[in-house]
């Protein structure tokens, strides 16, 4: 192994005859340009601590990104990559899925990125189980171009093209991916590295289209809404025992463990046996719902994506749904080998045809 | 009855040298199909042929209406031809709109066949007809023969249980196998396809079988033909040949590019008229290493394409003005990022939804100038539905060889028409293939080595490629400016300033071949005073008025641009030989002002936008009035307008050595002329 892109020679892994990926590996040269304090630069640590421990070398990592502050991602990773368009990541990516099932794709986005100007193509990613991780780094607000609201904005957020308040109702977007059918959708935070880390590898290791959105603010322009939301503004009263208390803190989903919170686990999510409507309980409540995000059928999660809206501080964060489905690029392999039975056709006899004739010189 | 009876031939058929027939119906009577396969007939006979599909947008316009009409109109001919025909010699009309839609432009004493069965009252007042033409004699200038196609079909398949309305629509193919006998052609071939097409619905090929030989039997038993006709084959060149379709012949260039270059294709699309047909043809070659994706939307499309270019795939993007308008920003960052790629505008009526069943040459500009930045890239343009396989080679040449997206321009009339096409030796194709980035090409500060994805050839000035999986070699490539060498972020003012010249040098150095000028009188400087030059499908048009003009005793130049960006470099040198150009255009003179901007010479356009192609007649007259108008000037005749005097402007330019001296020295007007009025059309 040469010593190529400035990077020393390190001792070589004895089982492939190639050392392994270090954190070095996967770092660019390239000035990080995120305002201090940002929560970007925690997820690219945790990125270039991620990649090197999943085993896929640097030449065969695709980063794929739009526009806005999350998609500088890319520049700072040393894989291959490509700093596209805005909004239209998802169908970069997913050209380069389909035809190198080879390669582990990732797509990083924001919430203007992925939500308003992408929405299409997110959505279609996700129908059709593209094998891309999609990183949607959710800050709540338009940071590159100055503060605007945003899709996930909050009603009455307040910024330059919105001075008496924004109008719009918010994207859900873990509601969103599940309302397309994502096989894997999980909500971590970017100030938790380990939970970041966690969420990150288990989308890492999903097969298909894995949507991960990783909720932030911005240290710059806040999403401040001019009055607490309606949502959450007309149903939490600020009393301790109320589950709808920030100081509740997030909920955490784990898969095979029941969903309860609070200092002392006093609450929890709970089913109502003749609905099958998930609610908040108490914790020690016999109808606690036992988190299984392989449950095939999304209502489950969806359920509990929009619980949130109407009785938390904070959403849960976790793995909502992670199903097993043939990927795109899986299924678009095993079509061109099918469709072809008889191997590679010839060039010759395509021009030629069976309707053509022969001109005697 | 045995099929070879069938091929017994009828003694005394009259020879022509060409006819032009036209197929009419409703869009629902299959008229497409008729004339596709009657054209095939006739290739296969050895005629050439040239086709014009036109039908309408809607897919089941109100059924018996004018609007709702659908033709297929044909020229075959003993000899090399490049038009659809103008006028009709013989009209199939199977309904009274199709007659009304058609009839005005029957060439008088033509002949008119049309099915009865439709003629009725309530099919005349959905056509519009007040008075039933068969009876007020308005069609008396024509060879009118009135039969009951529809019955004679339902007929000849009663025993093959299809219900009354099925049995009603193999009057098609009554018809076909009429029109077939009435021509001296064979309809083995196309009993042969229809085996083919229905092999899944027994009754339905039987059927269609059979109502196809009864036309033809009913043409050989009735005498209601007093002559029967004759096209002798053309003489072509040795070679093996197929009836091509413009979309088909730019999917097989397509094909054919990577597969000289060594790469899979990779389409990515969206469905749109009258491009979507590339992509059926492409979906279906999953053989031949094509991979097709059919995306959410037109930016979509291209995306996938720049990432299957980026993967290692030849990426190609069809569409048509709709959909280009909505590539664009795509398009510039394929520029950017210089990475091969092809995106085929099959271009229709616009603006907006426009025409979208219907031709133009109006995405011009569009393919020009239509991105923000400068953002320049290499326009080729397909000149006729065979054309489409060299065509889309080149545009794929030239995009791996430069690393650029080129636009492959074509127009719906090429698309939907055909010819006889050569089939090309597999190895007399060019090897277009491009070697790949294996090991890093430079050495940081410390001397360490590092790929440069922005170090170029000195020659080319292409930038190498290293696609993903090629180890030692990661990069990031993306929309913002790149450093010279290193494609690292850069917002250094000196090096935008370079990097934007760098990729215009880029465009501007691809090697095209020479504009040549077809004039039987003598070269530039030395033969005609005029000189008619075009781009895309006017070539057909312009090459059949310029042999009619010279057959009536003138002199006339013919000049054609494949290449549009970059232009052939001895473009000025050329058009600067000629006292007038003249640029015929479906549109309303973008070429004319593109050449004004690279030459400054100013041209003669002649600008229609009616949806369709040129008629030989039309641009023959123009032509001729051109060169009339010529001759007036040099002799001084009263009241007539000076065409505009290419030498005096010549002189005015800083260039002014290399300008042959003005041949009319006395007409000094140098404003941009427009025939168009003097055409009066």
């Amino acid at each position: 192994m040469s010593t190529v892109n400035g990077k020393a020679e390190e001792p070589v892994d004895g089982a492939s005859g190639r050392r392994a990926p270090t954190v070095a590996d996967f770092t660019t040269g390239q000035e990080v340009r995120w305002c201090p304090g940002c929560g970007d630069h925690a997820i690219l640590s945790t990125m270039r601590g991620l990649l090197p421990a999943l085993g896929v070398a640097p030449e065969n990592t695709v980063v794929v990104s739009g526009i806005g502050c999350s998609s500088r991602l890319p520049y700072y990773l040393d894989t291959y990559g490509i700093h596209s368009i805005h909004g239209r990541a998802p169908s970069f990516a997913t050209g380069i899925s389909i035809n190198r099932p080879d390669l582990s794709v990732w797509v990083v986005t924001g919430d203007g990125d992925a939500l308003a100007i992408g929405g299409n193509h997110l959505i279609h990613a996700l129908r059709r189980n593209v094998n891309l991780k999609i990183l949607l780094l959710n800050n709540h607000i338009y940071g590159l171009t100055k503060g605007q609201a945003s899709p996930t904005s909050k009603v009455d957020t307040i910024g330059p093209s919105s001075p008496f308040g924004s109008l719009d109702n918010p994207f859900n977007p873990i509601a969103l991916a599940l309302g397309a059918g994502a096989t894997f959708v999980a909500r971590t935070i970017d100030s938790d590295r380990r939970h970041l880390t966690a969420t990150l590898t288990a989308a890492a290791a999903h097969k298909g289209a894995a949507l991960v959105e990783i909720r932030q603010g911005c240290p710059t322009f806040s999403a401040i809404p001019r009055q607490p939301s309606r949502a959450a503004g007309q149903t939490s009263p600020e009393e301790p025992d109320n589950p709808a208390a920030p100081e509740h803190g997030p909920i955490r989903l784990s898969p095979g463990l029941p969903i309860v919170f609070g200092a002392k686990e006093q609450w929890g999510v709970v089913r109502d046996p003749s609905t099958g409507e998930l609610g908040i309980g108490h914790g020690g409540d016999s109808r606690v719902v036992v988190h299984d995000p392989g449950t095939q059928n999304s209502t489950y999660a969806y359920g509990l994506a929009r619980l949130a809206e109407t009785s938390l501080a904070e959403p849960p964060i976790g793995v909502y749904r992670s199903v097993s489905q043939p990927s795109f690029d899986q299924l678009y392999q095993e079509r061109l080998a099918t469709a072809r039975p008889d191997g590679r056709g010839d060039l010759r006899s395509l021009l030629t045809g069976s309707d053509s004739w022969v001109v005697a010189g | 009855m045995p099929t070879e009876q069938l091929s017994e031939r009828s003694e005394g058929a009259r020879r022509l040298e060409n006819v032009v027939i036209r197929f009419a119906g409703d869009s629902g009577d299959g008229m497409q199909l008729t004339g596709d396969r009657f054209g095939a007939q006739a290739a296969a006979l050895g005629n050439d042929v040239a086709t014009l599909p036109n039908y309408p947008a809607e897919i089941r316009a109100p059924a018996g209406t004018v609007a709702g009409v659908s033709s297929y109109q044909l020229h075959i001919a003993d000899h090399d031809i490049r038009t659809p025909g103008d006028q009709p010699d013989v009209l199939i009309a199977m309904n009274p709109a199709a007659l009304k839609a058609n009839v005005a432009e029957l060439r008088p004493g033509g002949v008119i066949i049309l099915d009865t069965d439709a003629f009725t009252v309530l099919g005349l007042e959905k056509a519009g007809y007040d008075v039933d033409p068969l009876t007020d004699g308005s069609l008396d200038a024509f060879q009118v023969h009135a039969i009951n196609l529809t019955g004679f079909a339902a007929a000849a398949v009663a025993d093959h249980n299809l219900k009354r309305k099925d049995a009603a629509r193999t009057k098609n193919m009554f018809a076909l196998g009429l029109v077939s006998w009435m021509f001296s052609q064979q309809i083995e071939d196309t009993i042969a396809y229809l085996h083919k097409r229905f092999a899944s619905k027994p009754d339905v090929q039987a059927a269609n079988v059979s109502a196809l030989r009864a036309g033809w039997i009913y043409g050989e038993t009735t005498e209601a033909f007093a002559n029967v006709y004759e096209v002798k084959p053309a003489p072509l060149p040795a070679g093996t040949y197929r009836h091509m379709k413009g979309n088909k012949a730019v999917a097989y260039g397509l094909v054919a590019a990577a597969h000289q270059a060594g790469m899979p294709l990779f389409l990515g699309a969206y469905p749109i008229t009258p491009a979507s047909e590339i992509l059926h043809e492409l979906a279906a070659l999953v053989s031949n290493d094509v991979r097709s994706f059919q995306a959410e939307d037109e930016i979509a499309a291209i995306g996938a394409a720049i990432g299957g270019s980026y993967a290692g795939t030849l990426g190609v993007t069809v569409t048509s003005g709709p959909g280009m308008a909505l590539k664009a920003e795509a398009l510039g960052l394929a520029v950017i990022m210089e990475l091969p790629l092809v995106i085929v505008n099959v271009q229709r009526g616009g603006p907006s939804t426009g025409l979208p069943t219907k031709t133009e040459q109006s995405d011009l500009l569009q393919a020009l100038y239509g991105r923000h930045g400068e953002a320049p890239m290499p326009v080729i343009a397909v000149r006729s539905a065979a054309d489409g396989f060299d065509a889309a080679m080149e545009a794929a040449r030239i995009a791996l060889a430069y690393r650029t997206p080129v636009i492959l321009l074509s127009d719906a009339y090429i698309a939907n028409g055909s010819e006889p096409w050569r089939v090309p030796e597999v190895e007399e194709l060019p090897f277009i293939g491009i070697d790949l980035a294996t090991e890093p090409n430079g050495v940081d500060a410390d001397g360490n080595p590092i790929f440069l994805p922005y170090a170029r050839d000195p020659v080319t000035l292409a930038r190498p490629l290293a696609i993903p999986g090629t180890p030692g070699l990661t990069h990031r490539i993306g929309g913002l400016e790149k450093a010279d060498l290193t494609g690292a972020v850069s917002y250094d003012p000196d090096n935008h300033d370079f990097m934007i010249r760098t990729r215009q040098s880029k465009i501007d150095g691809i090697d095209v071949p020479p504009l040549e000028v077809d004039d039987p009188s003598g070269p530039p400087g030395s033969g005609a005073d005029v000189l008619v030059i075009g781009w895309g499908s006017t070539w057909g048009p312009i090459g059949e008025a310029c042999r009619q003009v010279r057959a009536e005793g003138m002199k006339v130049a013919q000049a054609h641009l494949r290449h549009i960006v970059p232009l052939p470099a001895n473009l000025a040198s050329v058009l600067s030989e000629y006292h007038t150009v003249l640029v015929p255009e479906m549109n309303l003179g973008q070429l004319a002002g593109h050449l004004r901007r690279e030459t400054l010479i100013d041209t003669v356009g002649y600008n229609r936008t009616r949806g369709m192609p040129f008629w030989t007649a039309e641009l023959a007259s123009v032509i001729t009035r051109v060169i009339q108008g010529i001759d007036e000037d040099a002799s001084g005749a009263a009241g007539t307008k000076p065409v505009g005097d290419v030498g005096a402007r010549l002189a005015a330019m800083s260039e002014a050595g290399a300008a042959k001296p003005a041949a009319h020295a006395g007409t000094a007007t140098a404003s941009q002329h427009d025939a168009t009025r003097e055409a009066g059309r």
